[in-house]
């Protein structure tokens, strides 16, 4: 559902220090430039395999993390056939989860290890889901509006250098799509629906607005930058323009069921940007660093699903196998 | 815990700072898909699993969910040889070799030489 290209600041300076053989780096660039993409068994730049990681990691985690919030409304589900499209849509999380924890596995770092600092708190995943899903219209916008912001991301993601990194996204954004689809009808049900329908829709709208306008991260002048991230094809868009493609594309869409967003400052400029009221960045801090509303709730449910499933992946495991990393 | 989730709030989980490390780990299975009868088998992705029939049912959850399938193999990534990525430039001199290649042989300019010719 998302993969975060912010640099901390330390990273940020790290990446203009640390020296690479030069010969080796000019075939590395050169090749990128040329619009080809960089395979795991291909030399490559120590700080270009570190942000890859933690970028494809913290994606691997939003997936799973994800699912949990729409997991809560499976068995609550107003119809069978919704209740059918929502299991589809948490299984597709899940094994989205499982493409990207191969993807950053080919590059040097275990599934377990990425596991175990998900739960330890080392890894982050997106903001986004440490909100609750208070009632079903926040599945609606959730399938619609999250997962929306989600594809802007992956399609522009999915353009970038490391071959098993794009082939996992156009998977992934293959079958997001249905997410999407099935996300809009469901918010124009909602909304073409009863008074309290609207209502609820309208309630669950107003309390995702700021979740997702911080969803793409910092403003770009509040954010570290790194000239390099973006020659090596790993970031290819900076966080405003992702948020401006993103209000271009769903704001009219909820805008035409007359429903509207909690921000009197929202409209489009005559040169095509979209201005909005800033949202409250100290939240945003807040919940990366565990305060959300959702934070501690999620860990613990990965963590019992981990500690309670843990006897059997021990019973499975054969200890004369040799591990090798996958190879694509 | 303070939860939304009817089966969440069953579980009474504590939030802990407490994490028992996993160590070990299971190996991968590189996943080959085959989509219609007569079409090749190509490779679509990675599984880990503990032994090939484990592996089949996670190939068949991930990788057949959508669309069609008719098979689908896996083989133990240890088991899959390969050349090093910097022994690519092998095939450099391979589009060189144009005699292999149908384009090349181009017969049309010399039967017309010929024909006009044959008319003198």
């Amino acid at each position: 559902m998302y993969g975060s290209t912010n640099l901390s600041e330390e990273d940020a300076k790290r990446m203009n220090t640390t020296v690479e053989d030069p010969e080796k780096l000019e075939a590395f660039e050169s090749r990128i430039a040329r619009g080809e993409k960089i395979e795991p068994q291909d030399w490559m730049p120590v700080e270009y395999r570190k942000q890859l990681i933690r970028m494809i990691e913290q994606h691997a985690h939003s997936e799973i993390v994800g699912a949990l919030p729409e997991g809560t409304w499976i068995t609550r589900a107003p119809n069978f056939r919704r209740k059918l499209a929502l299991i589809a849509k948490v299984q597709d999380e899940i094994g989205h989860g499982q493409l990207l924890y191969s993807a950053a596995e080919t590059l040097g770092k275990t599934r377990e290890e990425m596991l175990n600092d998900l739960l330890n708190g080392k890894s982050k995943y997106s903001n986004v889901f440490n909100y609750p899903a208070k009632t079903w219209a926040d599945i609606a916008v959730i399938g619609f509006l999250v997962d929306g912001a989600a594809i802007v991301n992956q399609v522009i993601n999915s353009k970038g250098s490391y071959g098993p990194y794009c082939r996992a996204l156009e998977r992934i954004c293959y079958e997001e799509s249905f997410h999407l689809k099935q996300g809009h009808d469901n918010v124009v049900y909602l909304a073409t629906g009863t008074k309290h329908q609207r209502a609820i829709l309208q309630d669950a709208i107003n309390r995702w607005y700021v979740p997702l306008l911080h969803f793409f991260g910092p403003p770009d002048k509040m954010s570290a930058h790194s000239e390099k991230l973006m020659k090596w094809k790993v970031k290819l868009a900076s966080n405003d323009d992702m948020r401006n493609q993103f209000l271009d594309q769903y704001v009219p869409k909820i805008w035409e069921l007359d429903i509207t967003f909690p921000d009197p400052n929202l409209k489009k400029n005559n040169d095509g940007i979209w201005e909005f009221s800033d949202p409250d960045w100290n939240e945003f801090k807040k919940v990366i660093n565990g305060g959300g509303p959702c934070n501690a709730e999620r860990i613990a449910v990965r963590k019992f699903a981990e500690e309670a499933g843990r006897w059997v992946r021990q019973a499975l495991m054969n200890p004369t196998e040799k591990y090798v990393v996958p190879l694509a | 815990m303070n939860t939304l989730d009817p089966r969440i709030k069953r579980l009474s989980l504590e939030p802990s700072a407490e994490v028992e490390k996993t160590n070990s780990h299971l190996i991968t299975y590189e996943v080959f898909h085959q989509e219609k009868r007569g079409k090749h088998v190509t490779h679509v992705g990675v599984v880990h699993a503990s032994n090939p029939e484990m592996a089949l049912v996670m190939a068949k959850e991930v990788f057949g969910r959508r669309g069609k399938t008719t098979n689908l193999w896996v083989v133990k990534t240890s088991d899959v040889y390969t050349f090093g990525s910097d022994d690519e430039d092998m095939f450099e001199t391979t589009p060189e070799k144009t005699f292999r290649d149908p384009a090349y042989y181009k017969v049309r300019d010399k039967i017309e030489k010929f024909q006009s010719k044959q008319k003198v």
